[in-house]
């Protein structure tokens, strides 16, 4: 097994174009939480023509929503949320600048096609390894919508954030050619 | 007759359900060391090393394996001999709920249908309840995810659809959930009864400990077949391909009326969270 890449955000046009699918990652730097409602937010903005609360380029979205954090800890157990529900609104932060963005399960067309155009990846980080992913986040901050709870968006600082590459910009998924390798039958 | 105040059962929930969320079973540890033994993927390798080591930070830190600590299903077996006192059933379980989501820093993940707004309390929770012989109380606490959950059916088969019908929708349902429900899954198999009791004949079979044998052995030979056609589909651990589909398939079963058929799939993720207490 080939040693992780490590790297750093924001991401560019070159950092993206070097990634392959299936490829270990450590993401270190700044990164952005959101979810369901956190999307639709942010997609209204879009949508109104109005400017979106964190400059984006460049920049990864997580799709998570911690437990709350104990005290003593950075931030509660964070594992991914499932991403097709964040897929009607993926294309157009895509469009305005997204590099990158990290969840669990298959991503529609519309979204693949998005990433290639607009040099974007899909990473999976380890569906309900909470507690791990967790201690990688050493400092978290609100940036937008206090209101939504676990919802809200968070401004986090990871070290060394274990993810893969499922999307890379070519067109190719993980979750389609790493079933297809291993089929029987 | 024995006497059980309420404020027992509260109490005891509370700390099963803090239990169930941060300390993963042995039984769940050693499948994962298996799987790692004979997962072909050394991506799939790397993925069960890390639930292992997600599974022992979540114990030693006391915080939550999955960040979705699910909803409270409570099993309770009710000896016939135990006078309850103090209050309600559901009342003192949902307060233990209240309590143990709380004090456990779990996340509050239950809404209402409609509008999506939150209870925020993790409450009600999901009782069932069993009258038994005796003079003890037996609660387990099975916090269940909604990613898995959402990957299980309930269909009612035709007769003429036998054991080979049941067989391919049970791995069917497997493949169209890929890598949803997290990966690798323990599938529960609830067949015959009615309806509802198919669904909750699959709920129960995943309180079985991973790696013991069912009892029947028709139905241990039927798990054991159906989990090696799952684990030959390829989707492997978190769905990036391998052998490690699922874990184990569990059967529990009943007899049906002579018109029906009925089949339960219950999906569960690798955070198979379950803990239990006798009174
Ligand atoms: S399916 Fe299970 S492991 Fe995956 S996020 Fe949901 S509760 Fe956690």
């Amino acid at each position: 097994m080939a040693e992780p890449i490590r790297l750093k955000t924001p991401l560019t046009d070159n950092d993206v174009e070097g990634l392959n699918m299936g490829d270990r990652v450590l993401i270190n730097g700044i990164i952005y939480t959101g979810r369901d409602a956190a999307h639709k937010r942010l997609y209204d903005l879009l949508n109104e023509g109005k400017e979106l609360p964190f400059d984006i380029r460049g920049q990864i979205i997580y799709y998570v929503g911690p437990t709350p954090a104990k005290p003593g800890q950075v931030f509660g157990s964070a594992g991914p949320t499932t991403s097709y529900r964040m897929d009607a609104y993926a294309p157009a932060l895509i469009e305005k600048g997204l590099k990158g963005m990290i969840g669990k399960g298959m991503r529609s067309d519309a979204v693949k096609e998005a990433m290639k155009k607009g040099k974007a990846i899909y990473f999976a980080a380890t569906g309900g390894a909470g507690a791990l992913l967790a201690k990688k986040v050493k400092k978290a901050e609100v940036v937008a919508y206090e209101d939504l709870g676990p919802e809200a968006i968070r401004r986090l600082e990871v070290e060394d954030l274990p993810v893969i590459v499922i999307n890379d910009v070519r067109g190719n998924d993980l979750y389609i050619e790493g079933e297809k390798r291993y089929r029987k039958g | 007759m024995r006497e059980i105040d309420v404020k027992l059962i509260t109490e005891k929930v509370r700390s099963l359900c803090i239990e169930a969320n941060t300390d993963l079973g042995e039984d769940v540890l050693e499948a994962f060391d298996r799987a790692i033994q004979q997962e072909e993927s050394p991506l799939g390798v790397e993925i069960l090393k890390e639930l292992k080591e997600n599974a022992r930070i979540a114990r030693e830190e006391k915080v939550a394996i999955c960040q979705d600590t699910g909803f409270a299903v409570v099993f309770v077996e009710w000896g016939q001999d135990v006078h309850l006192i103090g209050g309600g059933l559901k009342e003192a379980v949902d307060e233990g709920v209240r309590r143990g989501y709380r004090e456990g820093y779990l996340r509050k993940s239950i809404c209402h249908p409609f509008t999506r707004a939150n209870t925020g309390d993790n409450t009600p929770a999901i009782l069932h309840t069993e009258i038994v012989p005796g003079d003890r109380v037996k609660i387990t606490v099975a916090p269940k995810g909604g990613g898995s959950e959402n990957m299980s059916r309930v269909v009612m088969l035709t007769p003429s659809d036998g054991v080979e019908g049941m067989k391919r929708y049970v791995v069917q349902r497997v493949k169209e959930s890929g890598s949803n429900p997290c990966p690798p899954t323990i599938v529960g198999v609830g067949i015959g009864g009615t309806f509802e009791m198919a669904a909750l004949l699959a709920k129960k079979s995943l309180l079985r400990p991973l790696g013991t044998k069912n009892p029947d052995s028709d139905l241990n030979r039927l798990e054991m077949e159906i989990l090696e056609e799952i684990n030959r589909l390829g989707i492997g651990p978190q769905g990036l391909g391998g052998r490690t589909t699922s874990l184990a398939v569990h059967i529990l079963m009943m007899p049906c009326h002579i018109a029906s058929f009925p089949l339960a799939v219950n999906i569960q993720c690798h955070a198979q969270r379950h803990k239990e207490v006798v009174i």
